[in-house]
């Protein structure tokens, strides 16, 4: 059976909303999920926030670390997160992509050219365009792309700029998103 | 075409880029992790507005100063002073009163970029009364990145948070006596780089060259596959006298868990191990 990711960017906002689509998530899925949010947190703080709304182990993914299904990944704080072909995670410093390191743009982008059909792509709250272009890429290439519906979204920049760029994504709201991703398996 | 085949396409092209590379100037970059690789080269590309790799191939091959161009963005050199400053307070309570029973020490910095590293270890040393015996060799694979380091001259705009770092990592002066101001740049102590060798070396061809109490080689293998990280780890281990320290990034690992390696991690929240002997 082919592997399967799901990716989440997000920035402005973002604890929150996440709390919502994590909430509660099934844990017999055959998908990882892999989020980049653009806020500056030390240490093990993301995992831990979100340990507990679930059953998945909730990590910081490491480099070269084997990307794993049923497992949550945060990218490290100031590290930009990609995906080898060999579906392994690697990271790097160079310079901030949209201002931003981690960039959900270049997660998203090596995501979909390792996942292809097989990844669904999530774009919500945001105060800027981070994740325009991955979204796209993501598209290009087969995988879903879901987008959290502006109306709802605390900052509605990141989502419009991505309802932009991917005409035919699904723009629904947080709690409709966590059902998705239930319902992914089924 | 659709955007799969494509795709496959850029691949292949990818390959063949690096393939020419080494054929022609000698670089291998064949372990370097994909996705990096592939992210400069794109980017590349479209600055210069090709419309594939393979125009930029031609490109590299036929003039050199396309590749020195390639070469330069292939090779991430953002670094800063006590970066990560924790790893410094861990080397002066853990690895300096080690270092401190040696009449004479060698340290390697690897992949030492601009030079910031190597001054803070510098200052370290300084103020553990130990530069005097100590003899630094920094390398780099980039010529370019080694002429900065030798000068020892930077903007002042990171000077704040320098100074930051410093603090964090238990420095006992203050940070302004390591320097001067002047214009828009600051100028460190020249005694501090008195004692460091400036070579370049490739991590990737070149073999040992020295035998060193430490070695310093922090987010450079993260850049590197993982039959490339055992390489170096291997030329490293080789290296390092009996009961020498390897002190890597925070976010990088040496799989120590595996049953053939000799390196065991003396500090909890820092990546500095240490060479065992005998097995
Ligand atoms: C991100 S910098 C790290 C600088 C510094 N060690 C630090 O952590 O702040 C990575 C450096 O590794 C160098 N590098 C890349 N490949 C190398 C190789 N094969 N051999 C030696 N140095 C290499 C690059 O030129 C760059 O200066």
């Amino acid at each position: 059976m082919n592997k399967k990711a799901i990716v989440i960017g997000v920035s402005a906002g973002g604890i929150e909303a996440l709390k919502i689509v994590l909430n509660k998530l099934r844990i017999n899925m055959d998908y990882a999920i892999i989020i980049v949010i653009h806020i500056n947190n030390k240490g093990r703080g993301l995992a831990n926030i979100f340990g507990d709304i679930n059953q998945f182990i909730v990590k910081e993914a490491c480099d070269k670390e084997n990307v794993s299904e049923g497992t949550i990944y945060f990218a490290p704080p100031n590290y930009h997160l990609s995906i080898e072909e060999d579906y392994t995670f690697s990271l790097s410093i160079e310079e901030k992509v949209n201002y931003s390191r981690p960039s959900v743009d270049v997660l998203f982008n090596s995501a979909a050219e390792v996942y292809m059909d097989d990844l669904v792509g999530i774009i919500l709250t945001g105060a800027n365009s981070d994740g325009e272009i991955g979204l796209k890429r993501v598209s290009e290439l087969g995988g879903k792309c879901i987008v959290q519906d502006p109306k709802e979204a605390f900052f509605d920049t990141m989502p419009l700029a991505a309802i932009k760029s991917v005409e035919n994504c699904k723009v629904i709201k947080l709690s409709e998103i966590n059902k998705f991703i239930n319902e992914l398996g089924d | 075409m659709d955007e799969k085949e494509l795709l496959k396409i850029q691949n292949i092209e990818m390959k063949l880029l690096i393939e020419a590379i080494s054929l022609k100037y000698g670089y291998d970059y064949s372990d370097y992790t994909k996705s990096h690789l592939k992210r400069r080269l794109i980017r590349r590309m479209s600055l210069e507005n090709y419309t594939s790799i393979t125009q930029l191939t031609e490109k590299v091959l036929y003039d050199k100063d396309m590749f020195e161009q390639v070469f330069w963005d292939l090779s991430i050199n953002v670094t800063e002073m006590f970066r990560f400053p924790k790893f410094f307070k861990d080397l002066r309570e853990h690895v300096i009163p080690i270092l401190k029973t040696y009449p004479t020490i060698n340290i390697w910095h690897a992949g030492c970029s601009t030079g910031e590293e190597v001054l803070s270890t510098a200052i370290l040393l300084e103020e553990e009364d130990l530069l005097n015996r100590t003899t630094i060799y920094a390398t780099d694979i980039n010529k370019k990145v080694l002429e900065t380091a030798k000068e020892g001259i930077y903007s002042i705009d990171n000077i704040k948070k320098w100074t930051k770092n410093y603090q964090e990592s238990g420095g006992v002066k203050s940070f302004s006596d390591y320097y001067t101001a002047k214009y828009d740049h600051v100028i460190f102590d020249s005694n501090l780089l008195e004692n460091v060798t400036f070579l370049e070396h490739n991590l990737v061809t070149d073999q040992k060259f020295i035998d060193t109490n430490l070695i310093i080689c922090r987010n450079v293998m993260i850049y590197f596959n993982v039959k490339l990280q055992r390489k170096v780890i291997n030329l490293f281990e080789e290296s390092l006298i009996p009961s020498g320290f390897l002190g890597i990034g925070s976010k990088e690992s040496l799989n120590t868990s595996s049953t053939d390696s000799k390196f065991i991690n003396v500090t909890t929240d820092t990546k500095i191990y240490k060479k065992h002997v005998g097995y």
